[in-house]
């Protein structure tokens, strides 16, 4: 299978998440998709969930500088050095990976390659990742700097869009959380209600 | 959805959740089937891990997954968040009480179906009943097994095993105008069609001889328009007949000879006696004969009177008292002195032939005339088929046919006070050694005697709503609290549960159409025009042979 369009680049690795660095600056995969990196053995999937631009030196803050331009795209043309000194990154939820030719949806035995390429999923793999939906526990459970539910919620809205009936995958996917989260109806309830 | 399935698209309901064979087992039901679409008393089938069972809803129960998900219920008007929580969040249940098992292996299918003995494992899958399945338990229409109705929603037959049904007696029970007398006649069509026994009705409202009719006052054939040849009808009012022009065969009448101090003593209460006067009755007996009392005491003066009740030191208001009730028995044209014919041995020539007997009672629809004539006809019918019985143990006759007797309101004769002392007592007792059962039919079970429902080998009950009705009718049936919910909530019209000896399962029917021309058609009834045409061709076929 040929890849999606290749974006970013791993920065920083572990086994339940890597990081990312966008090869152009504000460029980074919407909140909730997924990408995909890979080495020669594993193909890794994960689900973007944090996507931050910031200055690349730590000692050197950001500073407002368009009090007399006339757009924002102008300062980045007065200041082409800017485009180099900044950087967005985006975090990544490792929810699966493909081993062999076998999909599976739990985390892979080691983490992403530092500097492997990060790809967006193009529709039939999101289709085919998301046939199974045993990977939601993993983004159910897992507790994130950002409220972990928007990201939940995002990740089905973008997957529904990849299904021939996102209204079916929808109430599939709203079934299987109602499951997860018997014991919790006021958190079931503000998750669907972001996912219909 | 449900109806017009085949075995193979049947419909899948749940999974078997937890449970007992005792109290039924729970089964969760799947999201895409709504709690709405199911009913008690309908069949299902439970595959388990070694072997398949069938079962009975038996009750149907709303559960939800987190109490408090019920407090701050989620926002159900939205259609998205109301199809995800169904079977999930909240969910349909089942309870199916396990009847009969088949084993998985080829001993246990020849053999069929058996009482189920244990449970399904967790989470065995649940389907509704396939035509196939119902067909298994209840096997197809033969020389044995008649078709009595419909499981509810569904379109196969389910047969009751006459031959069966006629070795114990039965009984058929419901409110009034629940079908009780549409049921009756399908039965007694069922043991006619299959020969299996002979039925003498005692048709104390006429209606199951000739033409009967049905609430909405349609006319609908009894057995003699559709079996003419194989029934014949007996009356006790002639004029009633003949104004409802019947055909009928013989006019019954009962000299006074014939009555013996017993029927009396049952008529203790329709006839307002006293326990002394009883009594008395059986003194007078003793004077003047047991053939010719009951005439000369009526037609005692009064001083003979006198004279009588100072000999045989009666007390003169039990002799008031009896006088008053025998009199009431003078109203009634069919007892005459002395009877030109002998009815009983009319009767049993007919049922000697396997032609089947239906007495009118015409005008004397009155319980007194009702249980008289029952029981003295009854009485000496048993004894002629004991003596037959006894004669045909010693090897001297052929077995005489197997005989039901049909009687209506049956608390009449076998409540607990009297049913010791009445032959249908007896007949309900000691089942078929002689060859005669009953078929009682009743709409207040609870005045029967215990000892005798629990004698009746087949129930067949429509609606009923008295708590003791229903818990006398259901007295030691298996899983009697779980048809106690069926039966209560059956319709008022064509719905029937019937359990016990002929069924190997109970079952709940929609009980087979029975009035118009398709449904008579079935029965095996020929139109005069068929009728010529086939014995035309039964004598040709004669000469051919």
């Amino acid at each position: 299978m040929d890849d999606g369009q290749r974006v970013a680049e791993v920065i920083e690795a572990s086994s339940a998440e890597f990081t990312a660095q966008c090869y152009k600056l504000d460029q980074a995969p919407p909140l909730g998709s997924l990408v995909k990196t890979k080495d020669k053995h594993l193909e890794i999937y994960g689900v973007v969930y944090n996507v931050e631009t910031h200055s690349l030196d730590p000692g050197r803050r950001v500073v407002a500088r368009g009090e007399n331009m006339k757009s924002e795209d102008e300062i980045f043309r007065v200041n082409p050095q800017l485009a180099r000194l900044l950087s967005t990154d985006f975090k990544v939820l490792v929810v699966g990976h493909v081993q062999g030719k076998s999909l599976y949806h739990y985390l892979p035995p080691k983490p992403a390659s530092i500097h492997g390429f990060v790809y967006t999923c193009r529709l039939e793999e999101v289709r085919a990742f998301t046939q199974s939906l045993d990977f939601l526990s993993l983004l159910v459970d897992v507790r994130l700097p950002i409220p972990g539910d928007e990201v939940t919620a995002a990740c089905l809205r973008y997957a529904s869009q990849a299904h021939p009936d996102p209204q079916v995958f929808l109430v599939k996917a709203g079934k299987e959380l109602a499951c997860m989260l018997s014991s919790d109806a006021k958190r079931l309830n503000s998750l669907l209600k972001r996912i219909r | 959805m449900m109806k017009g399935q085949n075995s193979e698209e049947r419909a899948r309901l749940g999974t078997v959740v937890s449970g007992s064979l005792n109290r039924g087992v729970e089964v969760k039901l799947d999201a895409s089937v709504s709690v709405e679409d199911m009913a008690v008393g309908r069949y299902v089938a439970i595959e388990g891990e070694k072997r398949r069972f069938f079962g009975m809803i038996t009750d149907v129960s709303l559960e939800i997954i987190d109490p408090r998900a019920a407090i701050t219920p989620p926002d159900i008007a939205d259609p998205f968040i109301a199809q995800v929580i169904t079977g999930t969040t909240t969910y349909g249940k089942l309870r199916v009480l396990p009847m009969l098992t088949i084993g998985g292996d080829a001993a246990s299918i020849l053999e069929g179906p058996q009482p189920a003995k244990t449970v399904p494992t967790h989470f065995s899958e649940v389907k509704l009943a396939s035509q196939r399945d119902v067909e298994l338990v209840f096997g197809a229409e033969d020389e044995k097994r008649f078709y009595v109705g419909t499981p509810l929603d569904m379109e196969t037959r389910v047969c009751l095993n006459v031959s069966e049904f006629v070795k114990r007696s039965n009984g058929v029970f419901g409110k009034s105008g629940t079908g009780k007398t549409f049921l009756t006649r399908l039965l007694l069509i069922g043991m006619l069609q299959k020969q299996v026994a002979v039925s003498l009705v005692f048709d104390m409202h006429s209606e199951y001889g000739w033409e009967g009719k049905t609430e909405k006052g349609y006319k609908v054939k009894g057995l003699k328009q559709l079996f003419p040849s194989k029934v014949a009808i007996f009356t006790l009012d002639e004029e009633s007949s003949r104004r409802r022009k019947v055909s009928t065969d013989v006019v019954v009448r009962i000299g006074y000879d014939e009555i013996e101090p017993e029927d009396i003593e049952l008529l203790r209460q329709t006839l307002n006696l006293t326990e002394a006067s009883t009594q008395a009755v059986y003194q007078l007996a003793r004077e003047f004969g047991d053939r010719k009392w009951l005439e000369t005491v009526l037609n005692l003066t009064e001083d003979a009177s006198k004279q009588l009740i100072s000999r045989l030191n009666i007390h003169d208001s039990t002799y008031r008292n009896l006088r008053r009730g025998l009199e009431n028995l003078r109203r009634f044209s069919f007892l005459i002195p002395r009877a030109p014919d002998n009815s009983v041995r009319r009767i049993l020539e007919y049922l000697d032939r396997g032609i089947n007997v239906i007495l009118e009672f015409g005008r004397f629809e009155d319980f007194a005339a009702y249980i008289l004539v029952a029981n003295l006809l009854s009485r000496r019918i048993h004894a002629k088929y004991r003596e037959n019985a006894e004669r045909e143990m010693g090897g001297e006759v052929a077995p005489s046919h197997p005989l039901v007797i049909t009687i209506e309101e049956a608390h009449r004769f076998l409540n607990s006070e009297v049913s010791a002392r009445t032959i249908f007592g007896r007949i309900a007792r000691e089942m078929r050694k002689y060859n005669v059962t009953l078929l009682v039919i009743d709409q207040r079970p609870s005045g029967i005697d215990g000892e005798v429902m629990s004698q009746l080998g087949t129930k067949i009950t429509c609606l009923l709503d008295d708590e003791r009705d229903i818990d006398s009718v259901l007295t030691g049936a298996a899983g009697k609290s779980e048809l106690k919910s069926v039966l209560s909530k059956l319709e008022t019209k064509q719905q029937a549960l019937i359990f016990g000896h002929a069924v190997p399962m109970p079952v709940v029917i929609k009980t087979r159409e029975y009035g118009s021309a398709q449904s008579y058609k079935e029965l095996g009834f020929l139109e005069a025009a068929e009728l010529k045409r086939k014995t035309e061709k039964d004598i040709e076929d004669l000469w051919a042979s």
